[in-house]
């Protein structure tokens, strides 16, 4: 694939306005970012492992956008891209993270019993919680730009740091490449299985090359507890179960985290982090936490109130369709979770989740008996 | 994308086998070629762009390939790839055409002169004509691994070379990203237009990159000459024209195609050629002439005698649907032609689907008047 260094170093004999891509139909985070001037001055640089700025951007070339969802259109290919992009970057991380300066820090908080409540959502509303966040292994390229050799050790690693863990999080590795039919129906009825990206904006930026290699997917036995290595992420990291216990989730979820992260430390592979972005992932909009959490929820009453949009906006909350992002809902339940990744920390993220849902119940609780809700609208958070 | 130099040489702080795709489930050439001591001695070596031998293979370890099919699974990213990485791609041209040695010599020959009969095929039965090829620019990478600026500098060169065509080829460029809905319309209505590829083969190997940027169509007012520019190779070249005269068809070729390499040599960039692979294309199935040469025609009764297939393998020909490769014909009518591309001349390739063609319409006529065909089957060419 095309932008090595050698290659980097040819096109500069094209000048800089004749290999500045054409952003005129574009509508995307870098497009809105990226001058002739900008795409100058970084054109002639690279990372140590040789990702140059037509790599960060070639998936946000590729694909405009769309007129009404605002794409990120830059990915990172290793930790260094965050650094020797940053006239890039820092722009587009401010506009995607409601304003985060370039001289802001992060807070990581993984301590689950800072967390107020949150065992006590009613279960006739909220079906099933859910955590989950991302990370990636120091010393290692991203998935845009990982060699086999390199995405088949962090596959290692992450079996050996996963295979260690014990009592609730004791599980088992299944690796894509070589699943029973058994095995994958299984996972499949789990809703567990991942498969390869069918998204052009992922596609693009090079994260499904040598698909299946190195990519599996892990989970405790007790099934509550799983992480998928080498997706689009080195490692995405979910708990779940079913019912309104979000405490127990994101318990689980800290202790899980904390001991894989300690496991890899130990190996002499941190994840990555600094105290700027927080948690280094390959898209921008998972930067600082990686953290969504939520919940499916019935509100059928509520979704059809004219305020449930600025409700949710105020609590700092958005709303999905129950397949994800980009889906519909379906009989009135929801996919709610948080809206922010950086800037706060994981606990206050979870927080916002926690006191939204409860209040969003009591509104529907409300609304079912015909009783008005405009005493319990919240200020913006 | 990945595989940068700087990258490359961080790659060799892995083994060749932490490296070595893994290979076990994949049908096609370069897998059966590839071999762990081959990848070892190519890895560490770049064309003079930086084109590297995971950069040729990337479509091929991305795509297995299908149990009936045998694709290419390698590309080239400059005309140096071929020298570079001959200890792959020499085995990979010998399986795909017919044993062609690495010290073997393609002959070209584009004196339409030179072509016997070809105006007299029988119009009832060959319902079009058409002859295509692909030419590749000397001194620009390829479609896997060209910048914008060397694909907007083929681009231009293009245009200027197909604006000063005068006679019957004077005609017009049409670029992708700047056609009005009724230029696209026509140009659907024409069967002329092209659009992004799909196909996860030409995707995988980064063709697609920066889509719609620098392609276009040109075609000549008479609709018979048709000029793809940056699409799966630098030009596709297409002479058609409705009914049977191919001789017809394959003089506007050969006249137009040189008149166009007459301009860029002017321009000192002629096309890639040398004397053993002959015309130098992206992917290595089309090395040699690059040259298909068919005809729709009605062979309802032939198509279903017992003996359709082994008559085409023995006149060197191919059968597809009128959709093009992998389709299915539809009413009796097939597009027929050339089944080799390296080691045979324009002229005897075209010669092959004259004749080829000339007797299985008389066979067609024969079977309708349901006589034998047996006194008819052809020795193998």
């Amino acid at each position: 694939m095309p932008f090595g260094n050698s290659h980097n170093t040819l096109k500069m004999k094209f000048s800089s306005e004749q290999e500045f891509p054409d952003l005129s139909k574009h509508n995307n985070h870098m497009a809105k970012v990226l001058t002739p001037a900008l795409y100058e001055k970084l054109r002639s640089k690279q990372t140590p492992s040789g990702f140059t700025l037509d790599d960060v951007i070639q998936t946000g070339v590729d694909n405009p956008g769309h007129p009404f969802i605002m794409t990120v259109g830059c990915v990172a290919g290793d930790e260094e891209t965050y650094e020797v992009f940053k006239e890039l970057l820092d722009p587009v991380i401010q506009d995607r993270h409601g304003g985060y300066k370039p001289t802001d820090k992060h807070k990581t908080d993984l301590n689950p019993s800072n967390l107020k409540g949150g065992d006590d959502l009613d279960a006739n509303y909220v079906l099933s919680s859910r955590v989950r966040t991302g990370r990636s292994v120091r010393g290692f390229c991203l998935p845009p730009h990982c060699s086999r050799g390199e995405r088949r050790a962090v596959e290692k690693l992450s079996v050996e740091a996963l295979g260690a863990l014990t009592g609730d999080l004791k599980g088992k590795y299944y690796a894509l490449k070589n699943m029973t039919e058994a095995e994958q129906q299984q996972l499949i009825d789990d809703h567990f299985l991942f498969d390869k990206p069918v998204s052009p904006l992922l596609l693009a930026s090079g994260m499904a090359r040598d698909w299946p290699d190195a990519r599996g997917i892990w989970h405790n036995d007790n099934k509550t507890f799983l992480v998928w290595v080498n997706e689009e992420d080195h490692l995405r990291v979910i708990s779940m179960q079913k019912g309104g216990n979000m405490k127990e989730v994101f318990n689980r979820f800290c202790t899980g985290l904390t001991k894989i992260e300690e496991l890899f430390k130990n190996k002499g592979h941190a994840f990555m982090w600094n105290e700027h972005l927080g948690y280094v992932l390959t898209c921008p909009s998972n930067l600082g936490t990686g953290l969504r959490a939520g919940v499916h929820v019935k509100l059928p009453n509520l979704s059809k109130y004219r305020q449930f949009e600025e409700i949710l906006k105020r609590l700092r909350l958005q709303k999905r369709g129950t397949g994800g992002v980009d889906t519909a809902a379906v009989g009135g339940v929801f996919d709610i979770s948080n809206a922010d990744r950086l800037g706060f920390s994981e606990v206050e993220l979870v927080q916002m989740v926690v006191d939204g849902v409860k209040l969003l119940v009591e509104m529907e609780k409300r609304l079912e008996k015909g009783q008005a809700i405009e005493d319990l609208m919240p200020a913006q958070k | 994308m990945p595989f940068g130099n700087t990258h490359n040489n961080f790659k060799l702080n892995y083994s060749a086998e932490e490296e070595y795709p893994d290979l076990t489930k994949h049908n096609n050439h370069m897998a059966k070629v590839l071999t762990k001591e081959m990848y070892a001695k190519l890895r560490d070596k770049q064309t003079p762009t930086g084109f590297t031998l995971d950069d040729v293979i990337q479509t091929g370890v991305d795509n297995p390939g299908h149990p009936f099919i045998m694709t290419v699974g390698c590309v080239a990213g400059d005309e140096e790839s071929y020298e570079v990485f001959k200890d792959l791609l020499d085995p990979v041209i010998s399986d795909r055409h017919n044993g062609y040695k690495a010290t073997d010599k393609h002959k070209t020959d584009l004196n339409f002169e030179n072509l016997k009969g070809g105006d007299d095929l029988d119009p009832n039965y060959v319902l079009s004509s058409r002859v295509r090829t692909g030419r590749s620019i000397k001194g620009y990478a390829l479609p896997p691994h060209n910048s914008r600026g060397e694909r907007r500098a083929v681009e231009k060169l293009s245009i200027e070379a197909l604006n000063s065509l005068d006679g019957e080829f004077k005609g017009k460029y049409y670029p992708l990203k700047s056609m009005s809905d009724a230029e696209q319309e026509q140009l659907i209505a024409d069967h002329f237009l092209f659009d992004k590829p799909v196909s996860p083969l030409l995707l995988a190997a980064g063709m697609a990159r920066d889509w719609p940027d620098a392609r276009g169509i040109w075609h000549n007012e008479n609709k018979t000459f048709l000029v793809w520019v940056n699409e799966e190779d630098h030009l596709r070249v297409i002479s058609m024209q409705p009914g049977g005269n191919m001789k017809e068809v394959f003089r506007r070729f050969c006249v137009g195609l040189q008149r166009i390499e007459e301009i860029f040599k002017k321009h000192n960039h002629g096309f890639m050629w040398n004397e053993h692979l002959g015309f130098i294309l992206t992917c290595p199935s089309n090395l040699g002439t690059g040259l298909r040469g068919g005809v729709h025609v009605k062979l309802p009764k032939l198509s279903t005698h017992a003996k359709f297939e082994e008559i085409l393998t023995r006149l060197r020909l191919q059968k597809r649907g009128t959709g093009g490769v992998d389709t299915a014909s539809v009413g009796g009518v097939f597009d027929i032609s050339n089944a080799d591309r390296i080691g045979s001349s324009e002229v005897e390739q075209v010669q092959c689907v004259v004749d080829g063609v000339k007797l299985m319409v008389e066979m067609e006529k024969k079977l309708e008047k349901g006589e034998s065909i047996d006194s008819m089957i052809p020795a193998q060419k």
